[in-house]
């Protein structure tokens, strides 16, 4: 038998460590087809349509790469085919048609089906399904398969049925193999028709997917694409400047800036359908008074606010409709005008010396100098005769108290709208039956109330148009700035900005 | 002995059951509505509802408190909203990256802190225990979450030789048959993988050490200190024993339990304060997972967390009190 000493048992113990080093250092190599995204938040679930981050914009990135939404969208928000081909209303608009793509399989292997639709649609639309928005699905009905094509009739019209199909929750799960293996196990093993399948996923570290070499559309320009979930905007700088990741987003203005200048790395920042607003409640007696309302909006310079604060990466904003949505017009305008606002707080009472007070809430942190932006905002009112004072809340409570209408008397927020339509940003913002209003008035809702079922499009838009036209005059909210978003990316890639923001990597290709 | 341990148990198991019953009514009486956070533009109130329905919200407090013993008793802590997992699976598989995270911090730090502080006493005739302090008072005033950011200025940015976020290279597939990554691949001898785990720890370990170590060598240093100039001490001494000697075998055994009582008390707060570090390095441990439940109102991941934390530090503070009892003979025959 051979005897080892201490002294010799180390020794072997180091060149057994040295030689695993140098025979299994090929488990580490890094893949040359690969892209690396540092991603600004986590992924919770796989399930695209149910829970909290079936409605969170940003994660919708990440689901698209996995899953086909029933319809496609392009980067300009305009609708594109997507699992549907082909898709409409019959002539009293009674009932839907659509044409589903042929030839397409799942991740799994199996066909793709009219029935994957169907029954996507009834579950999104059950109840008791945990859909955030089955009312929207739930509003078709008696489906009926003939081929390749989808009737159902509509319970109620809904003129943005189709637009969801490109939104939030509007995915097509696999009926067969959801039904087989359940809720459950298809978190743990989600299978979908998109271009990327998952790989391997670690909650809160990374999503590794590989590319479907059996996409129906063009095919995705890397081999394998790893989002790493960085929530820290620091790490997500850090990585970028590294070279530890490709790609990332949503970092300080300051930092795109500086890191676009740099040797290697390029940046693209466009504006995305996401809004800075201050919402207006009708509670307190302040508000109730017209004068107070449009004079806090004329003492805003939201070009100064947008030059200095965001350093030119915002869009200043009259209307909830950001350049790009459908409803947008131009000639609407609420100019910066302190003169006019002292006048009409004059009118009211109210001066420098006797201002009017009340309260603002407002995030911090949650936007891009969401919390220095209300500042400013305060001292522009504070030089006309308003005296504002600020409340920090978290998001969570803006839901919890814009849905109980107990928000403070102005409170700011920000609102997306991937899909670009009017009822998805004025419709629900200022319809008091809606729980995500701030103002609540009859006016209004008899505006609003013809235009969800307006069944003639461009009727329907000219409503909408009106109905900005006229909050603006009422000042019943104050819209502030359309963002942009900051992307940075290796110099030998090239990315396209998304107008929803979502950064999928089929919008990243090899310069 | 053995009725001191039942009846710490038995504390133990009182003090849980106040954990839970505090956490049930502070989640529901703080603002922060978990429907609220996934209702989408346009939900209206009958969905908003049927949500509240789905994730058994509908019902009175005092009911929902009565279903989640019932299902605790069961050992099943409920679905999470935002990841539609079980809970107790989910403290499963994110439990062992913490504890990796933390052992490995309390083994730096104690190895930092045990080592200056020896040091500091070898050298105290050389006034180098004034520089210790120095350095050691500005070690102890920096948070973790700086350290955090400062390492990884240095060796992500500056000098980029360290991985910033994750456990693990992400190319790389991933063979565990448990979530100790450190330990399994250690003991299959799969010394690559090993390597790369370390390298991901590297940053949040040392975050997570250094204000501790601080703290392990102000304590042990004075407690050396002290111990050096007992009797028992002076008599080896005058034997001739070197001061290597004396410090290691004869004044270190007798100064180590204030500071392993110490350093237990230290590792849950270890555990508590790995929440920040592992959100700055993405680490998938249970400190970042409870930033998002808390990010999301997720009710049943919130109060499994904070179940699992409350009996993680009573385990920690009885294996604690059951180290120092046997460390020191006098409390064991006391």
């Amino acid at each position: 038998m051979v005897g080892l000493n201490r002294r010799e048992a180390l020794a072997l113990g180091g060149a057994g460590f040295l030689t695993s080093l140098m025979f299994d250092g090929g488990a580490l190599a890094q893949t040359s087809d690969k892209l690396t995204i540092a991603f600004n938040v986590n992924l919770p679930a796989f399930d695209p349509t149910v829970g909290p981050s079936s409605v969170n914009p940003t994660i919708q990135a990440i689901y698209r790469s996995i899953f086909d939404q029933y319809i496609g969208q392009d980067v300009d928000l305009s609708l594109a085919p997507g699992l549907l081909t082909k898709w409409g209303w019959n002539d009293d608009k009674t009932q839907v048609w659509m044409d589903v793509r042929e030839g397409v399989v799942w991740h799994d292997g199996s066909a793709f089906t009219p029935d994957d639709v169907v029954w996507s649609i009834e579950r999104a639309g059950d109840p008791k399904g945990g859909n955030p928005v089955a009312f929207v699905w739930a509003s078709l009905a008696n489906f009926k398969v003939e081929g390749h094509r989808i009737t159902a009739d509509c319970k109620n019209f809904d003129p943005t049925i189709f637009k969801w199909m490109a939104f939030l929750t509007g995915y097509v799960l696999p009926k067969a193999y959801y039904i087989k293996v359940g809720a459950d196990g298809f978190e743990k093993k989600p299978v979908g028709t998109g271009p990327y399948m998952v790989d391997e996923y670690q909650g809160n570290a990374f999503l590794r997917l590989k590319r479907n070499d059996k996409y129906w559309g063009p095919k995705p320009a890397f081999e394998t694409v790893i989002f790493k979930f960085v929530p820290d905007s620091t790490s997500r700088v850090a990585e970028i400047e590294s070279g530890s990741s490709d790609v990332t987003l949503e970092i300080p203005y300051e930092e795109y800036d500086r890191l676009k200048a740099k040797s290697g790395l390029s940046g693209v920042c466009k504006p995305v359908t996401d809004i800075g607003m201050i919402f207006i409640t009708n509670v307190e007696k302040e508000m109730l008074d017209s004068n107070v309302r449009l004079a806090a909006i004329h003492a805003i310079d939201k070009n100064l606010i947008a030059a200095k604060l965001l350093r030119g990466y915002a869009t200043p904003i009259d209307t909830l409709e950001a350049t790009g949505y459908e409803a947008f017009d131009a000639s609407v305008k609420t100019p910066y005008d302190p003169e006019l606002a002292r006048k009409l707080l004059a009118a009211s009472g109210y001066s420098t010396e006797k201002p009017v007070k009340f309260k603002i809430q407002t995030t911090r942190g949650f936007k891009p100098k969401d919390y220095e932006t209300i500042q400013a905002i305060v001292g522009m009112w504070r030089k006309v005769g308003i005296n504002a004072e600020i409340e920090v809340y978290e998001v969570a409570k803006h839901y919890e108290l814009r849905a109980g209408h107990k928000l403070a008397p102005m409170a700011f927020y920000n609102w997306g709208n991937a899909i670009g339509d009017p009822t998805t940003s004025t419709g629900f913002a200022m319809f008091s039956p809606s729980p995500h209003s701030g103002w609540k008035g009859k006016d209004l809702d008899d505006m609003i109330g013809p235009l969800w079922g307006e069944k003639d499009e461009a009727k329907r838009i000219a409503g909408w148009k009106a109905v900005d036209k006229y909050i603006a005059e009422k000042g019943y909210v104050i819209p502030l700035l359309q963002y942009s978003q900051p992307i940075v990316f290796k110099s030998s890639l090239k990315v396209t900005a998304n107008g929803t923001g979502a950064l999928q990597p089929t919008l990243v290709a090899k310069a | 002995m053995t009725f001191g341990i039942l009846r710490r148990l038995g504390m133990a198991a009182i003090t849980l059951a106040g954990v839970a019953v505090t956490i049930f009514v502070l989640l529901r009486v703080v603002p922060g509505d978990p429907i609220a956070m996934m209702i989408s533009p346009g939900a209206s109130q009958a969905d908003i509802s049927a949500l509240r329905a789905h994730y058994g919200l509908d019902a009175g407090v005092a009911q929902q408190f009565a279903t989640w013993v019932r299902d605790l008793v069961r050992g099943d802590f409920g679905v999470s909203i935002s990841l539609h997992r079980s809970v107790f699976e989910l403290l499963g598989e994110r439990l062992p990256a913490t504890l990796e995270l933390a052992g490995a911090s309390l083994l730096v730090a104690i190895l930092i802190g045990g080592a200056t502080s020896i040091f500091a006493v070898l050298m105290s005739d050389y006034g180098v225990a004034a520089l210790v302090d120095t350095v050691n008072g500005l070690f102890l005033a920096v948070p973790d979450f700086i350290w955090a950011l400062l390492l990884v200025l240095a060796f992500g940015v500056f000098a980029p030789v360290l991985p910033l976020s994750g456990r693990i290279d992400p190319s790389l597939d991933i063979p565990f048959a448990t979530r100790f990554y450190l330990l399994e691949s250690l003991l299959t001898l799969r010394f690559a993988i090993f390597w790369d785990v370390c390298k991901h720890m590297i940053m949040p370990t040392l975050a997570l050490a250094l204000p501790l170590a601080s703290v392990i060598t102000r304590v042990l240093k004075e407690s050396l200190r002290e111990a050096m100039v007992q009797d028992y001490v002076l008599l080896a001494r005058l034997k001739g024993k070197s001061q290597l000697h004396l410090v290691l075998q004869e004044a270190l055994r007798n100064a180590i339990g204030p500071t392993l009582a110490l350093t237990g008390v230290q590792f849950t707060f270890l555990i508590g304060g790995s929440v920040i570090i592992e959100r700055i390095f993405s680490y998938p441990g249970i400190g970042n997972m409870a930033i998002d439940a808390v990010i999301n109102r997720d009710l049943p991941l919130i109060q499994g967390l904070t179940l699992m934390f409350g009996a993680l530090f009573i385990i920690v503070n009885l294996t604690v009190d059951l180290l120092v009892v046997s460390a020191n003979p006098r409390l064991r025959h006391g």
